[in-house]
Parts: structure tokens; C-alpha cells; sequence
């Protein structure tokens, strides 16, 4: 089920890298001069406050939305702004989950497992037995959701939030990408779910794979990440190594920089 | 809670099932207050000759509506599309050109519609108003508020393949008289059928119903299916337009005022939701011949066309009420609640 990534890649250093990436929203500007580099293997949590434009920086990444200016690289290869989108980064083996947009709520689980990717025949009609089989298997085998009665037919207005959070990772999983970015997975799951979410980051890291892992609660970024990246009002203002740091302290740090405004 | 996870019921599994269950009631009261009409097959053949153009058009609009946009601007196109048809049909007779011209019309209009909602942004309520407005302005200003008797239009093979009869044309035997438009109807509307519920297309407009937001991030390009909707609906309007004008043989002005409500309420009470993502083109087909049906047997049962309207209304309102009960838990948790509180002199926040 966590087949490797592809290894016709192998030959690169950073799964993605950006360059003086600029975001004006009219007037806002939500990124300025953005320069990271997410290694091929690496955990990287990126935080800081409600506003501060992490979701705008992994939009632009994922081509959702286009950035003012800036170079983006993905593989080292510089991708063309101008024709990214969210197609083209699922080409490059790039998923996301999203924190609520990710699911159409009034649509059965097999078509949210494929919408964007649809397993069609030439005239663009989708095989539906096919898609409905490969989403039994992700439910069973990659999500784990046996004997609760959800089914492939199911209506994603039917889960529960830690269900449907099952679902865009298990998707994510599916579709063996090289880097999954998660934003704001655990937003308003229960305990035991939040330890499911935390499981899977961890599983990326073991299956070779690179993660941007968004988050509010600094003790769920701090337990699985290899590196913090903290965003304030569209910059990046600190690059730190968890060991370097502890939860109070990082705490402590973007306390102050809200203090600071 | 347990009950979300039962296996789904026997009306969620067949398709339009309650809309169905519905006309069968219907049909069978009109029989019992309208015997002479509708136990004779006469009622049947008028049905398959004159309710084409409004399935037609319900079948588009589930698309649109499915989608969570509104058309308003069909009419129009009945108008102006049935217009293009004629001149070149009469004044130039151009015949099968005619009808491509016709067609690439109706087109036309879909497309300015699909791009002023999805390239510049403006709502599909008031993009379409518009439109409805202007490509009905232009009809009347070209028609010169004239109408145009096709006459002499069954002798051309356009009219016999659109909308002439299979049987022996002088025979007034009922087999005789079903038209084919019913035919060529029932195919498009199959088609529809695939393509709404297996072709990439159709999933990517209940997506776009469901949230457009969600539908950019899996990877729909939103703007150009938008617009593909609505050049789809364009043809269709377009399509049901030379219809009608060839089975009456004559083009008028207002050809397309009828069917605003009647298409959009064929829709909805169909069992779509008006808050979109979530489809039935079967339902569209059945509150189609619920609406033809009403309007023939309320008239059949002797009420005038101002009753007609005012039932019509009615039953667009009620269904509407009653499918967002259905459907939307919350909604009618809430007014419940409001309810509750009105008994409870006012105490509960809501
Ligand atoms: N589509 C948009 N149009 C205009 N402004 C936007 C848009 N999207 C985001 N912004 C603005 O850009 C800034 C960054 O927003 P962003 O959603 O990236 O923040 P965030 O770090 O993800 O916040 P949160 O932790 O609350 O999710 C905010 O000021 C926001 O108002
Ligand atoms: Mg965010």
C-alpha cells in the first residue's frame, strides 16, 4: 500500500524550493520574499499566527493560486508560474490536505477519491467499477476503516471529522506523492484522532517521503517535525531544529513576536 | 447517529423515486377528475409533440442548477435562436443550414454567458438577467416584432426529421401521430444522462455545485467547465427553440416567456437541489410531465390560464420548501427551533 516514490526522481536535492515569492492580495501582502527549501526526505512544520499567510504560501506551491513574482522550484527544476496549477503539481506528486475544503461534501467517497484524476476511457467517461474498487481497497487497507459501516458509496456529509480527515490523507497516500502537505490536520479532531494524524506524519518520514505539516498546537509540530520554519506577517523570521527548542520556548518566541507589532 | 450508517433506503437508491411516485398520483387522479382526456391516448401524442422544448430545457438547467448557478437567460435565447432559424429557414431557405445557424446562435449566447460568469466574476443571477434582456431585445429589434408563419415547413425534409411523425403523415390514427421530437428528446436526454453521472464533466459540476472552493484544490479548472455549462445550456435553449418554432410552424416574439418558471420549477421539483452538488435528470424528466400535465388537466378540468399559473406557483413553492426539509437537516432543525422558541415566549437564542 506505501509503495516507494518514484525513483525515476532520484537524482535531486530538494523536493521543492522557493525564491523571493511575493503574494499581494490588492493591498495585503501576504508573502514577502519567501526563500525555503524543503529537503527530499524532511518533516518540515510550518507555523506562526491566525493571518500570518502559511495557507497563501502552500496555495502558491500548489498552484491554486499564482504568486505577484518569485521562482519556484520543484525537484530543482524551475517550474513555469504561469502554467501551474493544481493539476500540474499533482503531476509532480505533490497533495495536499486540507484542513475543511478538501472533501465535496455532498458527494459519495469514491468520486472524492478520484475527482481531478478520474480513471476515464478515451472519451473522458469514467470507469466507475474500476474507481470503486481502488477506493474499497484505500478504505480497507490504507485508511483502515473496517466494519464501520462506511462504504465506498458513502457521502462524505455522513463522517465524522476525523473520518473525513481519514479519507484526504488516505487519498493523499494513494496517489504516492513525493511531498504531502497537510494544513491544519487536526483542527477540531479528539485526542485519539489527533494520534492518528501524528501516526501518519511519521509514516511519510519512514516511507521516504517529504512533508509541510501546518499547525497551530506546537506540541503536535514539535513531536514530529525536523525543522520549524516560522512565519510572521508574510516573511519567514526563524529556521529552528526542535532540539534547539523546546515547546515553551517556542511558545515564549512567537509570544514576542506578536508583542512586537 | 446509528441511523446514518443503515443501508440506504429504497428511495435513495432509485433514482427520482419519490418525484416518480408522485406524477403516478397525479396521473391517476386526472384520470379519475378528467376521464375523457386523459384515458384517451390523444393527451399522450400532444405531450410527446409539444412537451419536448421544456424538457430540453429542465434537462440543461439541472446542469446549471446542479452546478449552483442560475440560468435566466433561455427565454431569451427561445427568442432570439428561434428568430435566427427563421429568416434563414424562410428568407433564405437555407434549410439545414438554417438549423446550424440556429444552433450556432443559441452557442453564441451560452458562451458571452459562460464568460461574463466565470472570466469576470459576475453573478450568474444577475449575468443572465442581462443577457435575457439584451438577446430578447435583439430578437424583437431584427424581428421587428413580427411573427413568421413557416408555411408550407412540413414539406421540407428539416421539419420531417425534427418534428414530423414516424407513422402515415394523413393518417389520424393516435401511433401515427407521435413525433419523432420525442424520440430525438428522449436521446439527448440519455446522453445528459451519461454525461451528468459518468462523464468527468458532470462530476466535475457537482464538485463545482458542492463548492467551488473544494473544487479548485482537487483540481477542477472551474472556469473553463463554467463556461462549458453554459455553452452546453445555450445549445440546448437553441435546440428546443427550432423545435418549437417548427412544430408550430410560425416564429413569434415571446415564444420562450412560458418556460422561466415552469423549466426551473420542472428542476426543482424534480428533486435537484437549488443549493447545487447534487443532481437527477430522471427527477427533471418526471416534473416535466408534472408541470405539462397540471397545466393540461387543470385546464381540462376547466380552470383558466391565470389558475394555471397560480397552481403552478404553488406547487414550485411547496416543493421547494419540502425538498430543503428533506435535505438539509439543519435547516430544518432550525425551523423547528424557531418554532420551539416562539411557544417558549421567546427565551431560546436561536
Ligand atoms: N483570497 C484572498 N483574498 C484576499 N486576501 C487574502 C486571500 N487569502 C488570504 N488573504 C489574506 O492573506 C493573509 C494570509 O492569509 P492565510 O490564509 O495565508 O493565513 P494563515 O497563516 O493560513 O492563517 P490561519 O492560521 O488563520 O489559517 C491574511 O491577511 C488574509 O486575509
Ligand atoms: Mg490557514
Amino acid at each position: 500500500m506505501n509503495a516507494e516514490p518514484d525513483q525515476t526522481h532520484a537524482a535531486f536535492r530538494h523536493i521543492v524550493r522557493m525564491e523571493g515569492v511575493q503574494k499581494y492580495f490588492g493591498a495585503v501582502h501576504a508573502l514577502r520574499n519567501i526563500d525555503l527549501a524543503i529537503g527530499r526526505n524532511e518533516i518540515v512544520g510550518l507555523i506562526g499566527d491566525n493571518g500570518a499567510g502559511k495557507s497563501t504560501l502552500i496555495k502558491v506551491l500548489t498552484g491554486v493560486i499564482q504568486p505577484s513574482s518569485g521562482r519556484i522550484y520543484v525537484r530543482d527544476q524551475e517550474i513555469n508560474l504561469a502554467s501551474h496549477s493544481v493539476g500540474h503539481a499533482h503531476a509532480l506528486s505533490i497533495e495536499t490536505v486540507y484542513q475543511d475544503k478538501s472533501l465535496g461534501e455532498k458527494q459519495p467517497l469514491w468520486r472524492n477519491f478520484f475527482v481531478g484524476r478520474q480513471i476515464t476511457n478515451r472519451f473522458g467517461f469514467i470507469n466507475i467499477r474500476e474507481e470503486k474498487r481502488i477506493a474499497q481497497d484505500i478504505l480497507l487497507n490504507t485508511i483502515g476503516f473496517r466494519g464501520v459501516g462506511i462504504g465506498v458509496d458513502s457521502n462524505v456529509k455522513q463522517l465524522s471529522g476525523g473520518e473525513r480527515q481519514g479519507i484526504a490523507i488516505g487519498r493523499a497516500m494513494h496517489f504516492n506523492s513525493d511531498l504531502i502537505i497537510l494544513d491544519e490536520p487536526t483542527v477540531a479532531l479528539a485526542v485519539k484522532e489527533v494520534r492518528k494524524v501524528l501516526d501518519f506524519v511519521r509514516r511519510i518520514k519512514a516511507s521516504g517521503r517529504a512533508c509541510i505539516y501546518i499547525e497551530h498546537n506546537l506540541a503536535h509540530v514539535h513531536e514530529v517535525a525536523d525543522r520549524l520554519l516560522v512565519l510572521d506577517r508574510g516573511e519567514i523570521v526563524a529556521d529552528v531544529a526542535p532540539k534547539d527548542m523546546t515547546v515553551p520556548e517556542l511558545t515564549e518566541f512567537l509570544i514576542n513576536l506578536q508583542h512586537n507589532r | 447517529m446509528p441511523n446514518r450508517r443503515a443501508p440506504p433506503s429504497l428511495f435513495s437508491r432509485i433514482e427520482g423515486l419519490p418525484i416518480i411516485v408522485v406524477f403516478v398520483l397525479l396521473l391517476g387522479l386526472f384520470m379519475y377528475t378528467a376521464p375523457n382526456v386523459f384515458l384517451h391516448p390523444q393527451i399522450y401524442t400532444t405531450l410527446a409533440s409539444t412537451a419536448p422544448p421544456l424538457i430540453l430545457l429542465a434537462a440543461g438547467l439541472t446542469f446549471v442548477i446542479g452546478a449552483g448557478e442560475i440560468d435566466l437567460s433561455f427565454p431569451a435565447v427561445i427568442a432570439f435562436s428561434g428568430y435566427v432559424f427563421a429568416v434563414l429557414f424562410k428568407d433564405y431557405q437555407l434549410g439545414w443550414i438554417a438549423v446550424a445557424g440556429g444552433l450556432a446562435s443559441g452557442l453564441l449566447v451560452g458562451v458571452v454567458n459562460g464568460l461574463l460568469i466565470a472570466r469576470i466574476g459576475i453573478p450568474s443571477f444577475i449575468a443572465t438577467l442581462g443577457t435575457q434582456f439584451f438577446w430578447s431585445g435583439m430578437a424583437t429589434l431584427f424581428s421587428g416584432g413580427k411573427s413568421y408563419a413557416l408555411r408550407g415547413a412540413d414539406e421540407s425534409s428539416v421539419w420531417q426529421w425534427i418534428v414530423g411523425t414516424f407513422g402515415d403523415p394523413n393518417s389520424i390514427a393516435w401511433q401515427d401521430q407521435i413525433s419523432i421530437q420525442a424520440i430525438w428528446t428522449g436521446l439527448i436526454v440519455l446522453g445528459l444522462w451519461f454525461v451528468l453521472n459518468r462523464h468527468v464533466f458532470g462530476e466535475h459540476i457537482l464538485f463545482i455545485g458542492d463548492s467551488k472552493d473544494v473544487a479548485r484544490v482537487v483540481g477542477v479548472n472551474v472556469e473553463r467547465e463554467t463556461i462549458t455549462l453554459y455553452t452546453l445550456m445555450g445549445g440546448l435553449a437553441a435546440v428546443a427553440a427550432m423545435m418549437l418554432t417548427l412544430e408550430n410552424k410560425n416564429y413569434f416574439g415571446n415564444q420562450g416567456g412560458g418556460y422561466l418558471l415552469t423549466a426551473i420549477a420542472a428542476v426543482l421539483i424534480g428533486g435537484t437541489s437549488i443549493f447545487g452538488g447534487k443532481t437527477t435528470l430522471i427527477g427533471t424528466v418526471f416534473g416535466c410531465f408534472i408541470i405539462w400535465m397540471l397545466e393540461a388537466g387543470l385546464v381540462a378540468s376547466g380552470l383558466t390560464g391565470a389558475w394555471v399559473r397560480t397552481v403552478q406557483g404553488l406547487i414550485f413553492l411547496i416543493a421547494i420548501v419540502f425538498y430543503l426539509l428533506v435535505e438539509e437537516p439543519a435547516r430544518r432543525a432550525s425551523l423547528f427551533r424557531r418554532f420551539g422558541a416562539k411557544e417558549s415566549g421567546r427565551t431560546a437564542k436561536v
